[in-house]
Order: structure tokens, then C-alpha cells, then sequence
């Protein structure tokens, strides 16, 4: 009885066991022998993975006018397991290639792999693609897929725009969203927003016959996917003021950047040497972007964010919004100058003497500031020179100065404003005013960027506070938000009637019997500026200058640099002055100023 | 003694395993090589490859399997609590201390090899239960053997289940059978097979037209039973409880299902068509077995499996490689393969003379048979996606190393059973 129980467990858990197994090999008789649907072939056919590739989003000005757009071009991709060439020196003719470069190519692509499509020449302009199609049934195991190139309508902001490259392992390797042969933004804009402007790749799966051939998308398509076209960026800057300043820095080393100081939108990110962006697009783009790195006037630096200087006389008026604000000095307070016997800095300037705070802006007058300076560290009410001096760092840091902006282009560097910690390292605890006086006229260890320049411009236009600069004004035309900071609102921390008095004597700088700059006024509207002259110990001292204007609300805050080329006056001022009046008016009307700059460049 | 006992092994090794054990092995690898095959990388002994780890994983298999040929048959049994315990500890520890991959909180790392326990919870449940059944004071028929046997079983499986790795969870329900064929009634597999079919049934139709059906079924079932209080109330009782089950359909579903969880079975039932999203695999897969034919396409021309095309498919998807190069031919024959060593193991559990070898042979059985079953279903559209591996075949270090174990355990019992009382 119990032998005969166990038996009929043993017979249920087999036949379970034999159903299963049944049930499996009919499943698979139906899958693999009755139905045809899942067969792709009785003619050997393959599916070929075609990538949709997106439109990169364009990129426009303020103005809407087009600054980057895409034109059409095609790349001969090879699948390496399926390529049967029979006549290799007639496909060599097709492709106008040469034996070794075909050898070497086929090569390459084999070795990234032998399934996957894989670009064997790329680039290939649309004539000679309808030449080559029509032969291209001789050679199973290649085809084509469209791409696009980068066109630039105008030749101009290319460090500001940057570049597209194809992928290298190491970015493959951090998203592997890219694939051998892909491009992606290699600097400028086109590296920051590569997310937006890169859009979604699609795929198409297409049968193909043993003769190369088509046959149709495969399943009608039900796994086929569509690219999404990348996003356009609509930008802050003004390609005729770009244009402009790039003409006017021909034959100049320096930057200009101009702000818009109601929103930090840059208006203009001029770097000089540069070069025309369409260079960098195809497969020209290796051969122009070795000779570009070994220029020797480095036209791929941008000088504009990533170059830094002493910011000489620009730098005084914020020392003086210190000290005004810290109630170190008053609008009232005079200080002597002895001029050329002045101790422990000379002024190189001839007025009149005790002067207050407006005049020595106006006449940039050293020795009011090196006493200007020493009250701060020795403001009794500060608590001593340490802590003087880390009240004096942290409001430079509060101008935007000593640190990245975080704007959306790579590269920017930071500048450099120095701490007391690094005095005290450098001269061992022992140092006080006297000792870090070159920080008084902007000299010194002080570093700034011509961007962090044009940012004190925009601050004092403002009265007293700024937005970072950035390029980018909308992504999308949904209008997707760009980085939050961009449109955070930045406090200096110092009141505005001070900013008030600083900017009526920068007013002076052009409208004053004796400012520095009084030459290149301009009749339409009123600008304040103040010029610099940064000390250069390898050559000619660099031309600075700073400028807003009109004078009332302000739309455009400049900054000029010119390497090597002696007083701020001479050369970065009427810059700055033309810049502003054809950005406000709309025209020039000094034709005799633009042509001698436009003629001549600064003696080395 | 020892040295007869020795002997012993190589005299009664069931020879027919060992081959069958060793074809299955060789196919797994041969399309392993296969679905990550490329021609760049043709050193069989790459261990930058799977094919070529898994060729390590293979050796060390054999080096445990004859490990355990040369233990003391007596060790199993008298160590069989305290392997379970040690693993339930393994369990517990993986919880707190484990590493998170691919979704499931179940391995171990040392110092670069990962270990899952739950590979090897299967294996010592089987040993814990035998250990438990074949003690003199223990009847099937009893509750309380019942109760304990549900605990031997449940208890890794619910520690598992915290580990989301529903699919090994599953495994421990192919319990059922042992139990079943040491006297429990069938009553549960027909329940469980019941449940089931009410919940797919409440899927597609909704709860009303199911309890409506049920209750149809039941008063027809009436007409030919005595018409008695007993009976009629015993009918409502059924009713209740299949009208409580159904209606708890939706909100364990909704609630207690992971999304991923409902929309595989959402694609299974046909109720969701997303190819793209969870359907991509079930239906690439099937593409890929399908194109396969009657003879396949041949060793290495798979056009369908290269370059990741089926996900997972060294591991959990190895069956459509066979499907696709080897064709009907060759998805017959693995399916041959398996039915022959179940029948082996079950002929060789029957002619075991203690409880305990009888016992851990059918938990041998049962584990890898459900393996087996979901895992084949799964490639073929019949089951949801469950991602169990596919016993000696498919690409995985610790499953391997864990089936080598539980089936080589139960060849050196067999082998040794007459030397047992």
C-alpha cells in the first residue's frame, strides 16, 4: 500500500515534469519551424542598425540672427564582417583614397569591431555621395548615413562658440551614449550645453539582401526610433558688436568684453590673435587645429577669461568703496600729494593738492590711495590689521574678483586675489600695509581676467551689484532654464551712494577738463570709464581700460585690454568709446578714429 | 575502512549524471563563446572575457565537485542544521552589509570576488529539510511537521525576497514537490495551480466577471453533489475564500508588485504591447529562437545575438543563442538533455534507503527542474521574465559552483548507500 502510494508520487512529478518539457519543444516546433515571422531568412538577409542622427541645435544671437547652423554632409560607414571588396583599386578610385590610406582605414574599423557599423570615411560632400551610391551595390557591407556639419555665417566669435570633434575613448568611455565616429563639443559653447544642443539619436532597422540592398524597414519599423533634434541657444551677445571689436583687435593682443549689465548677458567676448571658426569643421579640422596649436601667437587661448593681469589704476576706486564703506575715509577726507617726491609711491600725474576721494579718481592719483589703503588696515574699528585685511579680501571676492564666475564657456580661470593666510606664509607672520602696498594701485599679486574687468564695470554701472556674466539668455524654444546662478542677483554689500560718488568722478574720466580720457567722449550719450595701466615685467606695459554707459542706466559695461601697448588712454580707451557708441547709436560717427585704429597696432 | 569506502565512490558513481552534468557545462560555454564572441578576442583562455571566466568558474566547479566526492558521506547529514543556519546567517549579514548589483542587495565582496548566498540557500534548505523529514519523530501527516517544513523552506525565501531578488524567492516554492512526494497531499499544487489561474483570470477580465464565473462553476458543481447543510455550506466557504482572493488581485498588484514586476506580466498576458520597454526582451528573444529554424544558423553566425541585441544574454537569455545557431535540433536536445538527468535523479532518489539521501535528492530535482522550467518559459513568452539562470548553462560563477555542489552532494550520497543500514 505504501510502496504503491509512493509510486503514483513518483509517476505525478515525472508526467509534470513531462508535460513541461513537452509543452517547451511544441512552443519551439511553432517559434522555429511553423511560424515565419520571426524568420528573416531563406536569403541569408541581415538587419542593419542605421542611427538616425539629430540635427545639432543652432545658435543664435541676440538679435535672432543665426550664428552657427548645420549643413548636410555624409560619412561611408562599413560593417567589417559583411565588406567583400573584389576590385580594390576601383573602390579606391570611387572613394579618392590611395591603397595604403584604404588598407589603413579598413584596418581601424576592423579593430574597434567587426559587427558594429563602423565610419570608414567621413565627411563626404553631397556631390560626390550621388557618384558614389550609385556604385556602392558592387561592395556589400558598406553604406552611407547622413551627418552634418558645422557652417558659421559670419566668421567671428570663434573662441565664444567653440568646436565639434569626433569622440575620443576617454569621452566615450564617461557616456556611452557616444559611439565611434559620433561628434561631440570639444570647447566654447558647444562643450557646455553639449547636452541640449546634441539632441537624441534615433535607429532605424533596415533589412538588406545579400546585394546590399534595402529591403525596407524591419517589423514596419515597431523598433525604429526617432532622433530628437538638439536644442538651439539663443545668446546674450550681439554679433555686429562681436564683429566690430574682433576688427578693431586685428593686429592687437588682448581681449575686449562687453556686459549688459541689467542682466550679465554678454554683448561681446572678443580674444585677439583668434581665427575663423570654420577651420575647425570637417576633416580639415586635425591638420587647421595642429598648425592653430603651434602658432606662436597662441590665436586658441581665450584671452578673455582665461588671461589674467594686474589691474592697476582700474583697481583703486574699489578700494576706495572699501574704505568709504568701513568709514575709513569720508567723501571729505584729503590726503597730500608730493607728486613725483611722493613716499612710498610716486604719482604720476600733476594736480592739485590735499585732494578728496572724486579728484584722485579722476587724476588716479597713487598717494591718496596708498593712504587710502593704509586707513583700512588701520581703521580702529576693524579690529586690528588682520582682521582689517580679511574684511578688505572678502569684499574683493564679493566684486566677483579671485573666483570663477562659473559662465558657460570652459576655461575660465579665476585670477587671483591674495589672503592674509598667504602673506603670512610668504613673509612669516611679519608684514602689515607697507609691505603689501603694490595692492593699493592694483599691482602686486592681484590677478584679474578681462571678464571679472568688464564685471567691475557692470557693478558700478548698477550701484552696487551685478549678475554673473554668461552668454546663453534661453536654451530650447520651450525656453529651458539655464543654470540657476545665471539669474541670481550678487550684492556687493556696499551702499549705494558711495557706488554713487565713484561713478561721478569715472564720469570725469571723459567729461572732466583733465580725464584721462576725455578725448574719446562721445556727443550721443554720456560714459564713465576709468583707464589702467597694468605693469608688465616682460615687455610694454598692458593698456586697461573700464567703461559704462550712458551714464544714467547703463546697457553696455566694458572692458578693454591691449598687451604691450603702454598707457590705458592711448589704446583701450577709444576701443571702449567705439565700441559703446556703435552698441547705443547704432553707427559710427568718428571715422577718423576707427581708421587709425583699425590701421595701426600698438609698437611693441 | 576508509580506504574501501574510497573505492566505494568510484564503483558506484552514477557515471550517467557525471556525463550528462558535463554536456550541459560544455554547451553553456560553447555559447557563452559564442554570445560574446568577437574577433578580436579568440584566446579561449582570455579572462578579460566571459567565456574565458567562465572557463575558470568550470574548473573550480570540478575541483568542489570532487572536493565533495572525497567528504565523508556522513558529513551532509550530520552537518545539515548547521549549514542552514550558517547560510540564514549569510542572508541576514548580505542584508546589512552586501552589495547592491543590478537591483538586488545580494552579494557578497571580498576583496574583488562576489559571492551570492542566495545561490547557496537553495542547497542547504534541501539538506535542512531532508535532515529534518528523516527524523524518527516527524510525520508528514502531522501539523506540526507541516508547519516546520513551511519554515525550513520560507524562512531564506522571505530572507531573499528582502533582497529583491524575487526570482531565486520563487525557487524555494519547487519545495512543494518534495513535500508533496513525502506524503503531503497534492491538495496544494492544485491550489497553488488554482491561484494562479484566478489571478491571470482577474487580470484580464476584472474581479466581478471571475467571482461571477466561480459562483456559476460552483452552483453547477451543486447539481451533482447532495443537496445537505454541510455541503452547501462547505460550497459558500469555497466561495468566500475565492471571492477574497480574486478581489485582493488589483490591490497586490497595484501595491505590493514592483512596477517592473507588473508591467512583465502586463507584456506576458499580451494586456501591454511596449516592444521597447519591458516587452524588448521576451520579444527579441523570441525573435532571435525564431530565426533559428529547424537547424540553426550554426555555431557563431548568430546575426540576432551579437552586440548586446537580447540583453542578458550569456546569463539569463543563454537560451536563445542555442535557439538561434543550433535551431529545433538544438533546443530539443538541451530540453532532452535536462528531462534525462531529471529522470536519472529521480530513479536514483527513489533506490536511496534512508529518508534523508530520498529527501535532498528530490530537493536536488525539484530546484533545478523549476530552474529550468521558468528559465526556458521566460525565453519563449510563456512565463514573465524571472531572472533565474539556467542550471550549468548559462554565464555566472557562484550559480555554477552552487548546482556543482547540490548535484555532486547527491551523487556521493547515492553512491555511498549501501554502505548505509
Amino acid at each position: 500500500m505504501e510502496s504503491y502510494k509512493y509510486n503514483t508520487q513518483r509517476q505525478v512529478i515525472t508526467l509534470i515534469i513531462l508535460v513541461i518539457a513537452g509543452v517547451f519543444v511544441v512552443r519551439l516546433f511553432y517559434l522555429q519551424v511553423i511560424n515565419q515571422s520571426y524568420k528573416l531568412s531563406s536569403q541569408n538577409n541581415v538587419l542593419r542598425f542605421v542611427t538616425q542622427y539629430p540635427a545639432r541645435g543652432t545658435i543664435f544671437d541676440r538679435n535672432g540672427e543665426l550664428l552657427v547652423y548645420n549643413e548636410a554632409a555624409y560619412d561611408l560607414l562599413v560593417i567589417p564582417r559583411q565588406a567583400k571588396i573584389e576590385d580594390t583599386l576601383a573602390f579606391c578610385r570611387l572613394l579618392k583614397i590611395d591603397l595604403e590610406d584604404f588598407r589603413h582605414r579598413l584596418r581601424a574599423a576592423r579593430k574597434y569591431s567587426m559587427y558594429r557599423p563602423t565610419v570608414f570615411l567621413e565627411q563626404i560632400s553631397k556631390e560626390d555621395y550621388g557618384y558614389i551610391i550609385e556604385k556602392l551595390y558592387h561592395y556589400p557591407g558598406f553604406f552611407f548615413q547622413a551627418r552634418t556639419l558645422r557652417k558659421y555665417p559670419r566668421p567671428i566669435a570663434a573662441h565664444v562658440l567653440g568646436d565639434v570633434g569626433e569622440v575620443n575613448a576617454a569621452e566615450m568611455e564617461r557616456d556611452p551614449v557616444y559611439k565611434m565616429g559620433d561628434y561631440i563639443g570639444k570647447s566654447g559653447l558647444e562643450k557646455f550645453y553639449e547636452k541640449a544642443l546634441r539632441g537624441r539619436k534615433g535607429m532605424k532597422i533596415m533589412m538588406v539582401d545579400v546585394h546590399n540592398r534595402e529591403k525596407g524597414s524591419f517589423q514596419n519599423g515597431v523598433f525604429d526610433t526617432l532622433p530628437v533634434t538638439g536644442k538651439n541657444i539663443y545668446l546674450g551677445m550681439d554679433a555686429r558688436l562681436q564683429e566690430y571689436g574682433e576688427k578693431l583687435m586685428v593686429n592687437k593682443t588682448g581681449s575686449i568684453v562687453a556686459i549688459d549689465p541689467a542682466t550679465g548677458e554678454i554683448l561681446a567676448l572678443v580674444s585677439s590673435p583668434n581665427y575663423d571658426p570654420n577651420l575647425l569643421v570637417g576633416r580639415a579640422r586635425g591638420k587647421n587645429f595642429n598648425e592653430l596649436l603651434q602658432n606662436e601667437k597662441k590665436p586658441l587661448i581665450n584671452r578673455a577669461i582665461g588671461g589674467t593681469y594686474p589691474p592697476g589704476s582700474t583697481f583703486k576706486m574699489f578700494n576706495a568703496l572699501i574704505a568709504l564703506q568701513t568709514g575709513s575715509i569720508t567723501e571729505e577726507t584729503r590726503f597730500t600729494c608730493q607728486g613725483k617726491n611722493s613716499s612710498p609711491i610716486r604719482c604720476t600725474h600733476s594736480h592739485v593738492t590735499p585732494l578728496a576721494v572724486h579728484a584722485a579718481i579722476e587724476n588716479s592719483c597713487n598717494p591718496f590711495f596708498w593712504n587710502t589703503f593704509r586707513s583700512i588696515l588701520s581703521n580702529p574699528s576693524l579690529h586690528g590689521q588682520k582682521k582689517a585685511f580679511d574684511l578688505w579680501y572678502h569684499k574683493m571676492l564679493d566684486f566677483g574678483l579671485g573666483q570663477r564666475f562659473k559662465t558657460d564657456i570652459p576655461f575660465e580661470v579665476s585670477g587671483n586675489i591674495p589672503s592674509g593666510n598667504y602673506f603670512d606664509k610668504v613673509y612669516n607672520g611679519r608684514w602689515n600695509a607697507m609691505t603689501i602696498r603694490s595692492l593699493s594701485i592694483g599691482q602686486g599679486e592681484i590677478l584679474v581676467t578681462p571678464l571679472q574687468l568688464a564685471n567691475l564695470a557692470a557693478l558700478v554701472g548698477n550701484e552696487g551689484y551685478y549678475y554673473p556674466p554668461h552668454l546663453a539668455r534661453r536654451l530650447g524654444d520651450e525656453g529651458d532654464t539655464l543654470p540657476a546662478h545665471f539669474t541670481q542677483r550678487r550684492e556687493t554689500g556696499i551702499e549705494a551712494r558711495y557706488f554713487r560718488l565713484v561713478k561721478s568722478a569715472m564720469l570725469d574720466v571723459f567729461e572732466g577738463g583733465s580725464g584721462t580720457a576725455r578725448r574719446y567722449k562721445v556727443k550721443d550719450f554720456q560714459a564713465a570709464g576709468k583707464t589702467g595701466t597694468a605693469e608688465n615685467p616682460h615687455g610694454k606695459d598692458h593698456s586697461l581700460f573700464m567703461a559704462f554707459a550712458p551714464y544714467d542706466k547703463p546697457t553696455i559695461a566694458i572692458a578693454v585690454v591691449v598687451e604691450n601697448a603702454g598707457f590705458g588712454a592711448t589704446w583701450a580707451a577709444p576701443i571702449a568709446s567705439l565700441m559703446m557708441e556703435l552698441y547705443i547709436t547704432g553707427e559710427i560717427k568718428r571715422p577718423e578714429l576707427e581708421k587709425f585704429l583699425l590701421e595701426t597696432s600698438p609698437s611693441p | 575502512m576508509i580506504k574501501s569506502e574510497r573505492n566505494s565512490i568510484w564503483r558506484h558513481l552514477e557515471v550517467s549524471v557525471v556525463l550528462l552534468y558535463f554536456a550541459l557545462m560544455l554547451i553553456g560555454w560553447m555559447n557563452i563563446y559564442s554570445a560574446v564572441f568577437d574577433e578580436e578576442h579568440q584566446s579561449v583562455f582570455d579572462l578579460s572575457q566571459r567565456y574565458g571566466k567562465q572557463l575558470l568558474w568550470i574548473g573550480m566547479s570540478l575541483v568542489l565537485g570532487l572536493f565533495v566526492l572525497l567528504t565523508d558521506s556522513r558529513f551532509f547529514e550530520s552537518f545539515a542544521m548547521a549549514i542552514y543556519v550558517l547560510t540564514i546567517a549569510m542572508l541576514v549579514a548580505v542584508l546589512l552589509i552586501g552589495a547592491t548589483v543590478s537591483g538586488s542587495k545580494s552579494w557578497f565582496q571580498v576583496g574583488g570576488i562576489g559571492g551570492q548566498p542566495a545561490e547557496f540557500a537553495k542547497y542547504s534548505a534541501g539538506l535542512a529539510l531532508a535532515f529534518f523529514l528523516s527524523r524518527l519523530d516527524t510525520n508528514i501527516g502531522q501539523l506540526r511537521t507541516k508547519v516546520i517544513s513551511f519554515g525550513i523552506i520560507l524562512l531564506p525565501a522571505f530572507l531573499i525576497l528582502l533582497q529583491h531578488d524575487t526570482g531565486s524567492a520563487l525557487v524555494f516554492s519547487s519545495f512543494i514537490l518534495v513535500l508533496y512526494r513525502e506524503g503531503m497531499s497534492g491538495l496544494p499544487l492544485v491550489l497553488a495551480f488554482v491561484a494562479v489561474l484566478l489571478f491571470v483570470l482577474t487580470l484580464y477580465f476584472g474581479p466581478t466577471y471571475v467571482i461571477l464565473g466561480v459562483a456559476i462553476l460552483l452552483t453547477v458543481f451543486m447539481f451533482f453533489r447532495k443537496r445537505n447543510l454541510k455541503n452547501i455550506t462547505r460550497l459558500i466557504g469555497v466561495l468566500a475564500i475565492a471571492s477574497v482572493f480574486v478581489l485582493s488581485v488589483d490591490f497586490v498588484f497595484d501595491n505590493i508588485l514592483e512596477a517592473h514586476q507588473q508591467s512583465r506580466i502586463n507584456v506576458l498576458l499580451g494586456l501591454d504591447d511596449d516592444l521597447r520597454g519591458a516587452g524588448y526582451n521576451v520579444h527579441q528573444s523570441k525573435i532571435a529562437i525564431g530565426s533559428g529554424g529547424f537547424f540553426g544558423k550554426g555555431f557563431l553566425q548568430g546575426t540576432q545575438t551579437k552586440f548586446n541585441f537580447v540583453p542578458e544574454q550569456s546569463t539569463d537569455f543563454i537560451f536563445c543563442t542555442i535557439g538561434e545557431e543550433w535551431g529545433f535540433v538544438g533546443t530539443t536536445v538541451v530540453i532532452g538533455l535536462y528531462v534525462l538527468l531529471f529522470m536519472r535523479l529521480i530513479r536514483m532518489a527513489e533506490r536511496q534507503r534512508t529518508t534523508f539521501a530520498r529527501v535532498y535528492g528530490y530537493s536536488v530535482v525539484s530546484v533545478l527542474f523549476f530552474h529550468f522550467a521558468i528559465n526556458i518559459a521566460m525565453t519563449i513568452g510563456l512565463a514573465p521574465v524571472i531572472g533565474i539562470p539556467l542550471p550549468f548553462i548559462s554565464y555566472g560563477g557562484s550559480s555554477l559552483w552552487a548546482f556543482t555542489i547540490m548535484l555532486f552532494t547527491f551523487l556521493k550520497l547515492d553512491a555511498n548507500r549501501l554502505n548505509t543500514l
